[in-house]
């Protein structure tokens, strides 16, 4: 007992800061909240399942976005054309081992999965490399010129996909074994969003691994949190920042498969079309947080879908309804990071 | 001396410049004798209405330094307020007043809102903000199908003056007719060149001087005593106000409007281009990089069947010469005039022929 009080007034001395929960209980109380707006029950349980799914992938997609911010001020808005390549990817990986994906194994579909997966990520992470020295790096510090050079970046981008794949959308049907859903009582879930949801929980648990468990994870914080602090302590942060550029775009590579694969069909525009979704959700989640950013991107996947069966006319403008009460409540997003 | 007044003083400073402003110019005015057939016609039209439009993005990107990605939300507005109008009030004077009036009563309450909302956060955020506005601006007219006619949009009819039916006079005039058609291309074309002159003159007032200090340096010229939160709304307003105006140009001359023509992310993207690669913050890059623009739009792509179908043996330059992917080009052009140019082709050519001086 002694040993205890006596070391603590080293501890009282320096001001604990105690982690902010209240944007946690956000999602349990919009699920909650639903319920009864729902009406049934099992078509509660398949929303909200349909929306965890969604809000995954665009989690999936939209955290190497965030942190890139994060770290260097620098907003792609060319990250729809790594979602882009990564699904196209998927067609053609998919499409070689169609033998695999149409048999009825588990195993032989994941052998076919993975692959594509694993290309996908390799390639956009490459892409990504040649992206950030080539369109980016000439434009660190000039926000205007970065908007812009991103934009054309993402132009480019696309039309060289026109140029490989084609203008046309591709099918990407999803291999047999995660097709068709699951029965819980009445509720319906599809196979595939299960398998969503847990590959989106791999990468926010790999990711939260990482960020606060490594040193690579407390640098890219602090980076984070005051860039230049970091610098003078000796790391170079620039290619702490190329590491995570990499990280991002093989991430949204990866959401690229599996929003292709959720979407069933692959057409150039997919990137982009995404784009404004993934502002909105790093808005909400606090520009460069990746747990905001988390709890946005469910959020979002939530109310599209519980607004999708609830009203659908405002369902097309729920993201951004959300967004604007989410600000009126917190200006700065869910977890405001840094000076920012 | 009255050019110099007419131009604001603000005159072109390169002799090819003038040179190729005087050839846009005339080009547009003899299109209808020079070139015959719908297709040129269009095209010149197309161009007149992309010089408003581009020069009044410019005003706000290349004068003031923001990046908005909402302005063909305010040239749809133009153009839905016009089509909406004529196809309920029937195609009478009264109703484009209408519908052009209330369009950019709408255009500057809502970028006046826009702009007092979100104008104090940064150049990134901005940008963020508008595209999701204008996403959502475009789900609505296309949900409010009632009154924008959805996906499908409007076709309508327009007064007698401007329709093809109405006729001037018995005897076609050097080979031409002279139809409702071609008074409506001259008006277009007229009006074109007051509204650009007018910002031309915007520009080179004391208040364009302020908006282009707030580009160079925010903070000093708030030192100075303006404030740049509302130079800048100021700024959006107006470019918004003409943005509209070019919508409602847009919608008389086709005589009809759906989103695809004046709403959709496409046209914004191309309108990014033409100022980047006419040159930001002179008026003349717009005209310059609009008319390029559209030119290649409509004509590269046979230049580039003729090239494609030479390459047909070697699988990868044939695909990229494919006339459909001339935005790639036009893509790699714009990349390579932020990095290298980034005053365009019109900055270029002031800076050659201040070289030569």
């Amino acid at each position: 007992m002694n040993a205890a009080t006596t070391s603590t007034p080293a501890l009282d001395a320096l001001p604990t800061v105690r982690p902010d929960r209240i944007p946690l209980l956000l999602l349990p109380v919009l699920a909650l909240a639903a319920i009864p707006l729902v009406g049934s029950f099992s078509t509660w349980v398949t929303l909200t399942f349909a929306g965890l799914a969604m809000g995954m992938i665009i989690f999936i997609i939209a955290s190497g976005l965030t942190l890139v911010f994060g770290l260097m001020d620098v907003l792609n808005f060319g990250h729809g054309v790594f979602i882009t390549l990564g699904a196209f990817l998927a067609t053609s990986v998919l499409g070689r081992m169609a033998g695999w994906t149409e048999s009825e194994s588990l195993a032989r579909n994941l052998l076919a999965v993975l692959p594509a997966m694993a290309a996908a990520m390799l390639v956009a992470g490459g892409v990504g490399l040649a992206f950030e020295r080539l369109i980016i790096r000439p434009v660190y510090g000039q926000p205007l010129k970065q908007i812009m050079i991103t934009m054309g970046g993402m132009i480019v981008g696309v039309e060289l996909i026109k140029v490989i794949w084609g203008a046309q959308a591709i099918p990407l049907p999803l291999p047999v074994a995660f097709r068709g859903s699951l029965l819980f009582g009445e509720a319906a879930v599809e196979k595939y969003r299960l398998v969503s949801v847990v590959v989106g929980l791999a990468v926010f648990a790999a990711m939260f691994w990482v960020l606060s468990r490594t040193k690579l994870g407390l640098l890219i914080r602090a980076g984070v949190q005051d860039r230049e602090m970091v610098e003078s302590l000796g790391y170079r942060i620039g290619r702490l920042f190329i590491g995570v550029f990499v990280a991002g775009s093989a991430l949204a590579g990866l959401g690229g498969v599996m929003w292709g694969l959720y979407q069933q069909t692959v057409t150039p525009e997919m990137g982009g079309q995404i784009n404004v979704l993934l502002f909105i959700v790093i808005i909400i989640g606090g520009m460069g947080s990746v747990g905001g950013c988390f709890i946005g991107s469910l959020l979002v996947g939530l109310v599209a879908n519980y607004a999708g069966f609830l009203a659908p006319k405002v369902a097309l403008f729920s993201n951004i309804l959300l967004m604007v009460i989410v600000l009126m409540w917190r200006p700065e997003g869910l977890y405001p990071v840094g000076k920012r | 001396m009255i050019l110099r007044r007419l131009l604001s003083g603000d005159l072109p400073r390169s002799r090819v410049l003038a040179l190729i402003l005087l050839a846009i110019l005339a080009g547009l005015l003899l299109t209808p004798f020079a070139f015959p057939g719908a297709k040129a016609l269009n095209v010149a039209a197309k161009v007149c209405v992309f010089i408003v439009l581009v020069s009044s993005f410019d005003l706000l990107l290349g004068y003031t330094g923001i990046v908005s990605f909402a302005h063909t939300m305010f040239f749809g507005i133009g153009a839905y307020g016009v089509a909406i109008a004529l196809n309920r009030m029937g195609p009478t004077w009264t109703a484009v007043a209408v519908g052009a009036g209330s369009a950019l009563l709408l255009s500057l309450a809502l970028s006046l809102v826009i702009g007092l909302f979100s104008l104090r956060v940064k150049a990134m955020f901005y940008a963020m903000i508008t595209l999701a506005v204008a996403t959502a601006f475009q789900t609505f007219a296309s949900q409010l199908s009632e009154f924008t006619g959805g996906e499908d949009g409007l076709t309508f009819k327009v007064p007698e003056l401007l329709s093809p039916g109405f006729s001037l006079s018995e005897h076609p005039f050097l080979g031409v007719s002279l139809d409702g058609r071609l008074i409506a291309f001259y008006l277009l074309v007229a009006t074109t060149l007051v509204l650009f002159l007018l910002m031309l003159r915007i520009v080179n007032s004391p208040f364009g001087r302020v908006l282009q200090a707030i580009r160079e340096n925010a903070f000093r010229a708030e030192a100075l005593g303006y404030r740049t939160v509302v130079y800048r709304t100021y700024s959006n307003v107006l470019s918004a106000g003409f943005a509209t105006l070019a919508g409602a140009l847009l919608a008389l001359w086709l005589r009809y409007n759906g989103p695809d023509t004046s709403l959709s992310f496409e046209i914004m993207i191309d309108i990014l281009l033409m100022v980047v690669i006419g040159g930001m913050g002179t008026l003349y890059g717009s005209v310059v990089g609009a008319t390029l623009f559209i030119l290649v739009q409509n004509y590269l792509q046979d230049l580039m069947k003729l090239a494609s179908e030479g390459m047909a043996k070697v699988p990868l330059v044939r695909d990229l010469l494919h006339p459909d992917r001339w935005l790639l080009w036009l893509g790699i052009l714009f990349v390579l005039s932020v990095y290298r140019f980034p005053t365009g082709i019109v900055g270029k050519l002031r800076a050659k022929s201040r070289a030569k001086a």
